[in-house]
């Protein structure tokens, strides 16, 4: 993905910042929509988001959505400013997804290198400008009916500029002429500041004194102070306490505890900050090659650390402290080795979370009523794999939406919530994660999927034999989706078979389970990772192969009676009352052995999807977890190697091949 | 800032252009550009793949990079020789692509002008493909490779290799 961009780092970041940060907001939003009301901490974070972005972009002069994201903040200055006015989330949300969804994408055309759409910008600017505008004509005059109702009280601050900001003065003056915007009754001290320089020095020495009354709540006239530029500090404090107690009481209890807690909540905010400024340092990015190599360095280790403990030069010697240490040596190696493997594994939350969105925008269109529920989204998976995962999942879930989930109409007379609920569960089993994605729809249609099936003509038994999980598998037969009309069946079928192609690609397996009025299941399973495989290590003459564990049913000495020869010489073995075919590898690739007998060498029984044959090789070496490692790219691309899905490093540093299991199932035999 | 790597890497570049690493096959003398050249190493473990064609012997295990070895005798048809002590593996990266050569013997590194350099005489269609160049350093004569022949495995010859296999 993208290889062209990896030349120059600081593009690289940006398009990673980017992503992040328009994630990051995407959450946000999605949070918060319900609220009807963005709270103060989302504001500021949409704020600070959209500057980061700003700025990012101006600085990588990609002035269009520097200028965009500039729109977005001002919004949001507005809001954050006026907080107590109205304004309709639900549209500004909508606003602000349009938004994030064209820098998304233009972040894409930067990263593969495509041809921007510069003023596609524009027209979301308009709206945002037309947004705002509505929300400061509009609405302007309801706060102030609001806040005439409010009893106000009187306050007191004294404000710090910060050292050599010069000009304190001025400064004081243009910081009354803001406020005054907020608070009535406003009286300073010193006075007269803007015509006296004198005044700039005994502001700097002892502070700027402030008078006023408000009917806002301390926290907020204090986050109003704290914006003023170059202030340093504020010492805020509302005046007789007594007087406005009982009022407090019965409107804003927690003013009242606020005001007497005023040294406690400073120190709060600025341990929240430390506590923020930590967990931002505590997690770094890495880029996935450098894990790469890591990896196969600690893989380079472990074969080093074999070659000198088991050095032949210290035959027969006598190492009793040597062999101690060589000992301790293996066990952090051991450690290093899982530390690297768990650093490429990923929680597959954020995968999950993205699935937020679709479920949103779907429901709003279709007008369906969803529920989104997630179950052990912490489950962690393979980076790598991670990537592969999304679009299935996006597939999945908008399939359960489309045609799984019915009306809220229908489903009352169905006797269910009308409230639809899709879930994504996620679990490990053994080196496996199973991803579920589930619904409780009306279900798969058995009787269409055959019908449109015998249409397509992808049938692949006699109609009769198909028990009721085959049925439902068909939906996943490329055939199945070209249909333009499949949208209107039963179930699934767009794009099914990308979801099977997608999961395919890793190793993984797709089955789905439908129970018909009470919803469909589609369950993915999934290797752990691709990169660390259980492999029994085999060998023919002098060459070493790797067979995947997972395939490997059982390997047995074969008896001459239960060998059969067929007429056209093909060697079969019988098993238990089944017959099955026999793949002589020496033969199959003309590797000189003396084990030419079935009887003299081993049969390993290998199962791929539901089909058996025996593998013969000399002998078993042992069952080792291997890191696969792909062929040299010049080999690929020769493309005359067959039935070698990698290769791998033994523990004496010799390759073994690691073979490819489906083609040893149709591969002909020689 | 930048021109200063440019400058850097114009330099380097120059350092090593021109130069070459010879080697030889029997009588012959064949020469590679050096900037392509990344190691020489001793013949090692070959692990041999199904299915190639006989020149490329197979993958060797370099400190953890898997990489394929090709035999250049074969690849010109020229008559086997057994390994010995003096064989080696030139490991090269040409085009992103890591690749071994294994020869008979290496020799040393050579500047050759380009105005010692003359294009290979016209024989016939196929000859001299993987000759680029013919190299004059004194008395001697170098065979200069083309490396892109030598890595293009092309259809014609594929078809031949299953002829004959």
């Amino acid at each position: 993905m993208g290889e062209q961009y990896n030349g120059d780092s600081l593009l690289e970041m940006f398009v990673f910042e980017t992503t992040q940060n328009t994630e990051q907001l995407e959450k946000i939003i999605l949070e918060t929509e319900n609220e009807r009301h963005f709270s103060d901490s989302a504001i500021n974070e949409i704020f600070r988001i959209m500057h980061t972005i700003k700025g990012s972009a101006a600085m990588m002069s990609y002035s269009y959505i520097a200028s965009l994201a500039h729109k977005a903040e001002d919004l949001f200055f507005f809001i954050r400013e006026n907080s107590s006015i109205e304004y309709n989330s639900s549209l500004i949300s909508d606003l602000i997804l349009l938004c994030m969804d064209f820098i998304s994408s233009e972040v894409n055309k930067i990263k593969e290198n495509t041809e921007l759409d510069i003023n596609g910008a524009d027209e979301i600017i308009i709206q945002i400008e037309k947004c705002l505008e509505d929300i400061k004509v509009g609405k302007n005059s309801n706060p102030k009916e609001i806040s005439n109702n409010l009893p106000s009280y009187s306050f007191k601050a004294i404000l710090y500029y910060e050292e050599g900001c010069e000009m304190e003065n001025i400064r004081a003056y243009s910081f009354i002429r803001d406020f005054e915007e907020y608070v009535q009754n406003i009286s300073y001290n010193p006075e007269g500041i803007i015509d006296n320089d004198d005044t700039a020095f005994e502001i700097r020495k002892n502070g700027f004194l402030v008078f006023f009354d408000s009917n806002k709540s301390y926290n907020e006239l204090n986050d109003i102070i704290m914006q003023t530029p170059f202030i340093k500090d504020i010492d805020l404090t509302l005046l007789d306490i007594e007087k406005c107690s009982h009022e407090c009481t019965d409107i804003k209890p927690e003013d009242k505890k606020d005001v007497k807690n005023v040294l406690i909540q400073n120190e709060e905010i600025h341990n929240n900050k430390a506590e923020n400024h930590q967990s931002a340092q505590s997690i770094i990015s890495i880029n996935v090659s450098k894990l790469d190599k890591l990896m196969n360095l600690i893989g380079e280790v472990v074969i080093a650390e074999s070659m000198v403990v088991e050095n032949p030069d210290l035959k027969g010697l006598e190492l009793q402290s040597f062999r101690r240490e060589a000992l301790q040596l293996h066990k952090i190696i051991v450690e290093m080795q899982d530390m690297v493997m768990s650093m490429r594994l990923v929680p597959l939350t954020t995968t999950f979370q993205k699935m937020h969105r679709i479920v949103r925008d779907m429901s709003k269109k279709l007008g369906k009523e969803v529920m989104l529920e997630f179950i052990g989204e912490e489950t962690e998976v393979d980076k790598n794999i991670i990537e592969h995962l999304s679009n299935p999942l996006l597939h999945l879930v908008r399939n359960s939406i489309d045609h799984g989930l019915e009306m809220p109409e229908e489903r009352i007379t169905a006797g269910k919530s009308p409230e639809g609920k899709v879930t994504l569960e996620a679990y490990n089993s053994g080196s496996n994660v199973f991803i579920l994605a589930k619904d409780d729809g009306r279900g798969l249609n058995k009787e269409k999927i055959l019908a449109k099936a015998k249409k397509n003509n992808i049938l692949f038994k006699p109609e009769s034999e198909m028990t009721d999980r085959d049925i439902y598998n068909m939906i996943f037969m490329p055939g199945f989706s070209t249909n333009e009309n499949v949208s209107e069946f039963s179930g699934r079928g767009v794009g099914m078979d990308v979801v099977m192609q997608n999961i395919l690609s890793i190793g993984g397996a797709v089955t789905v389970d439908s129970i018909e009025r009470q919803g469909t299941t589609v369950t993915m399973k999934i290797p752990l990772t691709v990169a660390i495989i259980d492999g029994m290590n085999i060998s023919v003459g002098d060459r070493h192969f790797t067979i995947p564990i997972t395939a490997i049913r059982e390997s047995f000495k074969p008896k001459k009676n239960d060998i059969i020869c067929d007429t056209d010489g093909n060697l079969m073995i019988m098993v238990r009352g089944e017959c099955y075919a026999i793949i002589k590898l020496h033969q199959q690739w003309d590797i000189e052995t003396e084990i030419q007998e079935l009887t003299d060498g081993i049969l390993i029984m290998i199962e791929q999807d539901e089909r058996r044959r025996c593998v013969f090789a000399d002998t078993l070496i042992g069952q080792q977890q291997v890191v696969v490692k792909s062929m040299p790219d010049f080999i690929r691309r020769t493309r005359m190697v067959e039935g070698v899905a990698g290769c791998t490093l033994l523990g004496n540093g010799s390759i073994s091949l690691i073979l490819d299991t489906g083609w040893l199932m149709n591969a002909e035999i020689k | 800032m930048a021109d200063l790597v440019n400058n850097f890497i114009v330099l380097e570049e120059d350092t090593q252009s021109g130069r070459y690493l010879t080697f030889n096959l029997g009588k012959e003398f064949f020469g590679i550009e050096i900037k392509y050249v990344t190691e020489i190493i001793n013949m090692m473990p070959i692990t041999s793949v199904p299915g190639l064609p006989n020149y490329i012997k197979g993958i060797i295990n370099l400190r953890g990079r898997i990489i394929p070895v090709m035999d250049i005798r074969l690849r010109f048809n020229m008559n086997v020789l057994e390994y010995n002590d003096r064989t080696c593996i030139i490991v090269a990266l040409i085009d992103n692509t890591d690749i071994g050569f294994i020869v008979d013997s290496v020799s040393e590194v050579l500047t050759i002008p380009e105005s010692d350099i003359v294009d290979p005489p016209e024989m016939n269609k196929s000859s001299n493909k993987f000759i680029k160049g013919i190299g004059k350093v004194g008395e001697d004569i170098k065979l200069l490779l083309d490396y892109h022949s030598l890595l293009s495995c092309d259809d014609a010859e594929i078809f031949t290799n299953l002829a004959g296999g």
